[in-house]
């Protein structure tokens, strides 16, 4: 009986996931170690290297996991709440005794290992979440003061970690837009609104202000001109071009007063407003050179001469994938991005069969942590978004990150494992 | 499931369109825009360069002239250098603290990351005890190269040195050369500098960002091996040529003996000289504004460079362009009574340093009839049924086959042409063309006008050794393994003048040295058959420059000669004694001249005065190159100048 009940436990798991997952690890240890490479400990083991470390978190993610698959589901729903208090403590005692890396107070130091409480909030925050948004799924309140109150779960860890300042793990927190969307807290206007905020905001930043009021003013006109049901429009157009105005007179302002120095910096790199690949720009410029002299089937396995010899800085954590892009060209790349792409769609398509609101809302708020961290990633490291310092999921360099990525993604697991058992 | 469920499609095609906005940026970068590449390896590879041993040079019985001899650069590192031992560093390679911290400044300028150079050449004893303490001076590394070296410290103006490149050599050879490479500046290590220089290796290292070096670039797959340059063997013959310069030491003046077979030059001296070997190592800067202060020039090679009139030794060709003209023959003779009348009623007179009284070709070159000559050239000019100017034209024309008036093409830069007046200058001179032989009559003896370099000297000698005909002088006689020598170098040039008309001019000379009677009776060896002519070359600011060609043996010579002594005196007295004892040496290996002739010659010092004065206050010189050229031209224009002066005031031949 327990051998059955075993094997049943076994095959609910979603091993595809799992697969993914343990492949990444795999492919973020070998290039952790071609990125740090040190011919004198060639050991993949040796508790000296990076690469040493790293296999020692997988090991103990693995572990992790499987302590987590092994508890009951309803455990991680009760405690919610807990684990959404316990890291914000943590956010706040980061503050207070955080040592600081890099211009952040990031992490706390524990013994020979530093633990960076910004990582783990993310998973407490989807769980909590979850726990909320399932509670109100079968309620019917304001829609107004969920969004408030939903809002307010994600923005308050936001608000602790801009204080560190850590500006790129904040960020993160907006991913959870989407978990937002597809439970209809916002609709799918705002959505595009969104995207279209972000489109403006680049040309704000690129064109002339008045110019680009000129550019929406004749859209604007155009629409009106060839659209259908042109009264009823009409409002909605000029209040649409109002906003839109108004948002583009306001990004000079916000650039200049909201943003840091570096920050602006990093977006003017990108949209090539400023051309000093020594300076501002060498990060990213290295970062291109070696990708881009990875070509089709790279320059083989620890054959990288642009990350070997140190031109591209923080290689084995947020630049990971320069290793891999010079290493395996884009051969390679386009592998690792079809891993996340199976993993990210498999994620959606596991989230949506779940028959219990909170199981669904959690794997979407993974869903959207991993997409975030894992385009923006690699997107800044190939110039497509400015330079934000997070990690590629289960491949950079890290304790806190892997675990944290581990913790995420295997809680999720085990709610799909034994979603059969479980109901609202 | 809720009523959102079709929302997941929009999540999927956000997704989607990140990953192919991904997909395509790489694509562009990895696949399409090949400058990434390019840009990496300018990042990781640095070329090192490996320079190759210059090619040495051998005097032509392989013995050597020319060789390298290895030196250590220091370069350091900057932001690698920590706490040395300051004092001890400084001690062992010879600089003081200031001097250290000064050259720490510039190469902390240079790069801080970047090795450059600290300091230059130390020499290989200087290396040794340096090298036994340089694991404590961390960021010191040390490269070696090769230098010149001159064992014998001779023929230092012939075989030249090198230097470092300046920007203008590396536009000029389309960046073949790297700043830091050294270039043959002067002499034979101009002439023949892509031979002797060799091929660079070149070593693709892989450096880190920080430029440290990791290694090899693919195992060494497109590293080059340096290659050395191509050893000259050189006509000269060493012992001969520090035989010879010791002849010339304390005078200033020039030899130049030639195989005439060949053209190959055995010796050429141009004193003073100077040691080589001063052009070399860390003091070269300050040896090289100290030769440029003296007085004597040393720098200047005389053989080539300075031109003179030649005064009697040009009888010969006087001689030989007459009969060729045909106006005089073998047996022609005319009457000297002590001189050679001339002018309107013959009221000016060229002296003769005899009466002579009715005398033939043989015997106006023995004794070195003024008289002689001055018969000769009016015939030359005024008796051949046309105008004068153009008589002269001729004349000059033969001149120029002699090799005379123009560069002959040795194998060294700065050869000088020197000046044989055309007819033009005269008819500028005299106001119209209607001049005639009385107006430079003094040309008939090589005195006036003429500017006739110690080389041209020798070749004409050797024309008359070989009875017609010369090789361009060069002083390479053979280039790499394959022993190759310059086309030019091999091409027989005739001289215009038929071989008969040469024997009794020879006769004449060998006469000159074994007869008695002949000005160069004096230098007569027993058993060795050599001809010679004396001369001695106006000099109207102070004593005569001395004079002497010669070949020898008379039939099948080996060695044809030109000794030019400057403010010696007689041609007889101080150059053909040179003359003599060089040719003998060179033919038998001894030196039979009477010892006292030999003592004279080595004991005398016939530098002038003045200029020794000016050598203790050398500071008044200028020590700038660029003055150097001009200085040099002056000194040319000066030399007419002083030859048109004493145009009416001809001279007293021996």
């Amino acid at each position: 009986m327990n051998n059955r009940r075993k094997n049943r436990f076994l095959n609910n798991l979603d091993w595809l996931t799992i697969s993914i997952w343990f492949t990444l690890c795999i492919i973020g240890w070998f290039n952790i170690r071609a990125a740090v490479y040190d011919p004198a400990h060639p050991s993949l083991f040796n508790i000296h290297t990076n690469y040493g470390k790293q296999a020692v978190y997988i090991l103990s993610a693995a572990v992790l996991g499987i302590f987590i698959l092994i508890i009951d589901a309803r455990f991680f729903i009760s405690v919610s709440p807990f684990a959404y208090l316990i890291t914000t403590l943590l956010l706040i005692l980061v503050l207070v005794v955080g040592r600081s890396v890099g211009g952040n107070q990031a992490w706390i130091p524990l013994g020979s290992f530093r633990l960076q409480p910004a990582e783990f909030s993310k998973f407490a925050t989807c769980l909590l979440l979850a726990y909320y948004m399932s509670e109100q799924s079968n309620r019917s309140a304001p829609a107004l003061r969920k969004l408030i109150i939903a809002s307010a779960i994600i923005l308050f860890p936001v608000a602790l970690i801009m204080l560190q300042p850590d500006a790129g793990s904040a960020l993160t927190y907006s991913a959870l837009i989407f978990v937002l969307y597809r439970e209809g807290y916002v609709g799918t206007p705002l959505l595009a609104f969104g995207g279209l905020a972000i489109v403006l905001f680049i040309l704000a930043l690129l064109i002339n202000q008045w110019v680009l009021i000129g550019i929406l003013a004749l859209i604007g006109g155009l629409i009106f001109s060839f659209g259908q049901k042109r009264k009823r429009n009409i409002i909605q157009l000029i209040t649409i071009f109002v906003v839109s105005a108004l948002y583009v007179l306001s990004v000079d302002f916000a650039y200049d007063e909201l943003l840091q120095s570096h920050q602006r910096n990093r977006i003017d790199v990108l949209l090539g407003k400023i051309d000093d690949p020594q300076g501002e720009g060498y990060n990213l410029n290295q970062s291109k050179i070696a990708i881009g002299s990875g070509q089709l089937f790279g320059k083989g396995y620890l054959q990288g001469t642009q990350t070997k010899f140190k031109f591209v800085p923080e290689q084995s954590t947020d630049f990971i994938f320069c290793t891999i892009g010079e290493e395996w060209g884009f051969i390679g790349s386009v592998i690792l991005i079809a891993l996340y792409i199976t993993l990210l769609l498999r994620l959606i398509h596991l989230a949506e069969r779940q028959r219990i609101a909170f199981a669904r809302i959690y794997g979407y708020g993974v869903f959207s942590i991993l997409f975030f961290h894992f385009f923006i990633n690699i997107g800044m490291t190939i110039g497509i978004v400015p330079v934000i310092g997070i990690p590629l999921p289960f491949i950079s360099y890290g304790g806190s990150a892997l675990w944290s990525f581990t913790i995420l993604l295997f809680i999720f697991l085990k709610f799909d494992s034994t979603r059969k058992g479980l109901n609202d | 499931m809720n009523n959102f469920f079709a929302r997941k499609y929009i999540i999927q095609g956000v997704l989607i369109c990140a990953t192919l906005l991904m997909v395509g940026k790489l694509f562009y970068i990895q696949i399409i825009d090949d400058s990434y590449i390019l840009s990496a390896n300018n990042n990781v590879l640095r070329k090192v360069v490996v320079y190759p041993a210059r090619g040495i040079i051998l005097d032509r019985n392989g013995k050597v002239l020319v060789q390298n001899e290895p030196v250590y650069d220091i370069l350091v590192t900057p932001r690698e250098v920590e706490n040395i031992d300051t004092a001890l560093f400084t001690e062992l390679i010879g600089i003081d603290n200031e001097g250290f911290e000064k050259r720490m400044d510039k190469a902390r300028n240079y790069s801080p990351y970047q090795a450059s150079i600290f300091e230059k050449q130390l020499s290989a004893e200087n290396y040794a005890k340096l090298q036994e303490h340089l694991y404590k001076f961390r960021g010191f590394y040390v490269q070696n190269r090769t230098v010149r070296n001159y064992p014998d410290s001779i023929a230092a103006q012939l075989l030249g040195y090198i230097q470092e490149v300046n920007q203008k050599d590396i536009e000029r050879s389309n960046n073949f050369y790297r700043a830091g490479d050294y270039i043959g500046a002067t002499g034979i290590e101009r002439s023949y500098e892509e031979m002797l220089r060799g091929n660079r290796g070149v070593q693709n290292i892989m450096v880190d960002a920080l430029n440290r070096p990791k290694g090899s670039f693919m195992d060494g797959k497109f590293d080059t091996l340096a290659l050395s340059g191509d050893e000259l063997i050189s006509s000269l013959d060493k012992d001969l040529q520090k035989f010879s310069e010791t002849l010339l030491e304390n005078k200033m003046g020039s030899i130049v003996a030639i195989e005439p077979s060949s053209g190959e030059v055995l010796t050429m001296v141009s004193s003073p000289g100077y040691d080589p070997n001063l052009m070399v190592g860390r003091e070269r800067g300050n040896n090289y504004a100290k030769l440029l202060e003296n007085p004597f020039n040393p720098m200047f090679i005389r053989p080539i460079q300075a031109s003179y009139p030649p005064g009697s030794i040009f009888k010969v060709i006087s001689a030989l362009t007459a009969q060729e003209a045909g106006v005089i023959e073998a047996d022609t003779r005319f009457s000297c009574g002590g001189g050679y009348r001339y002018g309107r009623g013959g009221r000016a007179i060229m002296r003769c340093t005899h009466v002579h009284g009715s005398i033939d070709l043989i015997q106006s070159i023995k004794t070195s009839c003024n008289t002689y000559y001055g018969h000769i050239y009016h015939r030359m000019i005024d008796s051949r049924q046309m105008p004068g100017h153009k008589a002269y034209d001729l004349w000059k024309e033969s001149l120029h086959k002699f090799g005379l008036g123009k560069k002959l093409g040795i194998d060294l830069p700065g050869e000088m042409a020197g000046f044989i007046p055309s007819s033009d200058y005269y008819t500028k001179l005299y106001g119209n063309n209607k001049w005639s032989s009385s107006f430079n009559i003094s040309l008939s003896i090589g005195q006036g006008e003429l500017g006739i370099t110690p080389l041209q000297m020798a070749n004409f000698s050797a024309i008359i050794a070989n009875r017609g005909f010369y090789y361009r002088p060069h002083l390479v006689k053979g280039i790499g393994n394959k022993r190759k020598v310059k086309s030019e170098y091999t091409e027989k040039i005739n001289a215009g003048v038929a071989a008969k008309y040469y024997e009794p001019v020879i006769e004449g000379m060998y006469k000159a040295v074994n007869e008695p009677g002949g000005t160069a009776n004096a230098i007569r060896i027993a058993g060795l058959e050599m001809t010679g002519k004396t001369g001695t070359s106006q000099n109207p600011h102070g004593e005569n420059h001395a004079v002497f060609i010669g070949f020898a043996p008379k039939e099948n010579p080996k060695i044809a000669i030109a000794v030019f002594v400057e403010n010696a005196g007689y041609g007889g007295v101080w150059a053909a004694p040179i003359g003599s004892m060089i040719m003998e040496k060179y033919l038998t290996d001894t030196v039979s001249l009477p010892q006292y002739i030999q003592d004279r010659i080595y004991e005398a010092d016939l530098l002038p005065e003045n200029k020794k004065e000016d050598d203790t206050n050398s500071i008044a010189q200028k020590p700038n190159p660029n003055k150097k050229n001009n200085s040099r031209k002056n000194k040319h224009r000066l030399a007419y100048h002083n030859l048109a002066v004493g145009k009416n005031e001809q001279s007293q031949e021996e």
